[in-house]
């Protein structure tokens, strides 16, 4: 049984994605790992790959995989994948990897497990563990057919790690076919950022709709400066247009895992909980005492956000 | 403009969705039921393109029996019309057996566009919808929180990690639009009434051509193994504010030695 496992690799701003070393890692762990990277990538890429345990790298520079989305990166794959049959293939949960991903299971006729937060592979057999409904219930599934496993795996699940091989290079050629380029990025539009990043902030000041309006985020950024942390958000605020989406926390945001989450007026839907539940200290501020939010704090104060944050701001200010 | 709407109804949102230790499958039948609030964006986005270009909408929906008052919803909303795929032998699909459901009725009639939902509410795979786009040979546009459509040109704002990027692709094609796209309208009496009226075409399996070994759970190339729950974390002090709400917080930090 093959034990080759293909990490989709993706490259976001310039930078192999977080996301795309944590998956090489594990692949590196449970088998051998190999990267398909398509379109213009840092010079470095494959290097970065090798130390995280790639022991090869499908590569094109071909600029046709940035400009058209995901129909060339879908038939390169699909025609590597019949060519050289690796048992698994792993995307990220993100937004190519799980377009990507979709194609390639409709076109190869086989299964997809999403939402993997953790997976075996044993003689060709794949064990996926998946939070499901929120992360209110464990599943653990598998793929009976016996062709390659396609797996989308969460963001944050496995710490990248050194284990430095020096990856040989395959390079792929791009397609030529016209018809693959129907789907044309026109423009890249990038919000600025400030501060730290919330995948990265080890503090993580987190704010719902209890908020009440836009311009009350600013205090959850000034407790956020103190701290040295970023501002998240709730759906509920980002859907209301307070925030930017690149802001927002849990199943259908971002993943987060900072030493301090401090949640102000958020209720503590599962569907929120997915993404902050393994911050390593919560404190949560809600004037609802039954608030689901309160289940899974260190620290709870049933109180206005209004009164307690302003007094908190206050008394790290006098403390410092 | 010919336009289809794919939507799921599911238990509405004040049920809490259980999963049956026996089937390892979410308990849906005998809850209540609703259009998801991803397929009523679906539907709105639908309706304003065709409010302003003109043509039909069409939902198309696969689910057991129960569902008609979701796709009752959609029709008063001002659905044109709506196709309801319904067997017991689809039961246990997985997304892909879906996928291939959903591709055979669309593909029935001629479409110029497909509007589906980024993820559904229920159970959020993301992959249904890039997987009828394969099958139907149409180009996948996702995750759009604005979308217009210019002649035969569709264009829209997709979210990205940083910003938003700015995509087009010809029609036909299919695009997901997230929750936060649009608010989606209520049906007005006129609307409900009117629904009454409207088409609800059923299809089995059989009707769409797909054999037993296609679809359901015979079909499926995911079986879940186990299902359970994972570790409750153990809940810390929750204490009232006196007051010194904001003090008990700089405390706890200083403690932590966050401060
Ligand atoms: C498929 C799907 C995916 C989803 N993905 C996400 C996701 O990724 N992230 C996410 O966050 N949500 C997500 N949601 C939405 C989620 O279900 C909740 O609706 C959302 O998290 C609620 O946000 P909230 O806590 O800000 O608002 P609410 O639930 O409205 O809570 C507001 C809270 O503020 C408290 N409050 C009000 N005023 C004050 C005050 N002055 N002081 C203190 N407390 C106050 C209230 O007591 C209440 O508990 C998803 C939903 C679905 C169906
Ligand atoms: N049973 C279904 N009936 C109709 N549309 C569906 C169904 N399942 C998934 N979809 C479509 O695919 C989108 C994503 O669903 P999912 O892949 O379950 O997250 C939904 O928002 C719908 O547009």
């Amino acid at each position: 049984m093959s034990d080759v496992i293909w990490v989709y690799g993706e490259v976001v701003d310039g930078a192999v994605t977080s996301t795309t070393l944590e998956m090489t890692t594990k692949a590196a762990a449970v088998g051998t790992a190999e990267v398909i990277l398509l379109g213009p990538a840092p010079d470095n890429a494959v290097e970065l790959l090798g130390e995280h345990g790639a022991s090869k790298v499908y590569r094109s520079p071909d600029p046709v995989f940035r400009d058209y989305l995901t129909l060339p990166a879908a038939a390169v794959v699909e025609s590597l994948v019949r060519q050289h049959k690796p048992a698994m293939v792993l995307f990220a949960s993100s937004y190519g990897g799980r377009d990507v991903a979709a194609a390639l299971s409709a076109g190869l006729d086989c299964g997809a497990i999403t939402d993997v937060a953790d997976f075996t592979l044993t003689d060709g057999t794949v064990e996926a563990k998946i939070p499901a409904l929120g992360a209110s219930y464990w599943n653990t599934s598998t793929l009976v057919h016996d062709d390659v496993k396609l797996l989308l795996v969460r963001p944050k699940s496995f710490e990248p790690a050194s284990n430095p091989k020096t990856p040989e290079v395959e390079e792929v050629a791009a397609p030529t076919d016209v018809e693959l380029c129907k789907i044309q990025l026109k423009e890249e539009v990038t919000a600025k950022a400030e501060g730290p990043q919330l995948d990265s902030a080890n503090v993580i000041v987190a704010g719902g709709r209890g908020l009440a309006a836009e311009e009350n985020f600013d205090m959850l950024r000034e407790l956020a400066d103190l701290l040295g942390g970023a501002v998240g958000a709730t759906r509920a605020v980002v859907d209301s247009g307070w925030v930017p989406y690149s802001l927002q926390i849990g199943q259908t945001g971002k993943t987060v895992k900072p030493d301090l989450y401090i949640a102000c007026g958020i209720s503590g839907a599962v569907q929120h909980l997915a993404g902050m539940k393994d911050s390593k200290m919560i404190v949560a501020v809600n004037k609802d005492a039954d608030a689901p939010i309160f289940q899974m704090c260190d620290l709870g104060i049933v109180g206005d956000v209004f009164k307690v944050v302003p007094q908190l701001i206050e008394e790290i200010k006098a403390r410092k | 403009m010919d336009i289809v709407v794919c939507g799921k109804i599911i238990p509405a949102s004040t049920v809490t969705i259980e999963i049956d230790p026996a089937t390892k499958r979410m308990i849906r039948k005998g809850v209540a039921h609703e259009l998801d609030p991803a397929a009523a964006s679906a539907v709105e986005e639908g309706l304003r393109l065709m409010e302003k270009v003109g043509g039909t909408l069409t939902l198309v929906t696969m689910g057991f029996n129960e569902i008609t008052i979701g796709i009752r919803t959609a029709l008063a909303m001002g659905a044109t019309s709506a196709v309801h795929i319904f067997d017991d032998a689809l039961a246990g699909s997985d997304t892909l057996a879906t996928a291939k459901a959903l591709a055979a009725a669309i593909g029935k009639r001629p479409f110029d566009l497909i509007i589906c939902g980024t993820e559904s509410s229920d159970s959020y795979s993301g992959i249904v919808p890039g997987q009828v786009a394969r099958l139907l040979g149409v180009p996948p546009v996702t995750f759009a929180t604005e979308m217009a459509v210019e002649g035969n040109t569709l264009t829209v704002k997709r979210q990205s990690e940083s910003g938003y990027d700015v995509v087009e692709a010809d029609l036909p094609a299919l695009v997901t639009v997230t929750s936060g796209i649009n608010e989606p309208r209520y049906p007005q009496l006129k609307g409900i009434m009117a629904a009454k009226r409207k088409e609800i075409l059923q299809y089995s399996a059989a009707d769409l051509g797909l054999a037993a070994g296609d679809v359901g759970e015979a079909g499926a190339r995911e079986k879940v193994l186990e299902v359970g729950r994972p570790p409750r974390r153990d809940v810390g002090e929750v204490v009232e504010d006196d007051g010194e709400g904001g003090k008990r917080i700089a405390d706890f930090l200083a403690e932590a030695k966050v401060i």
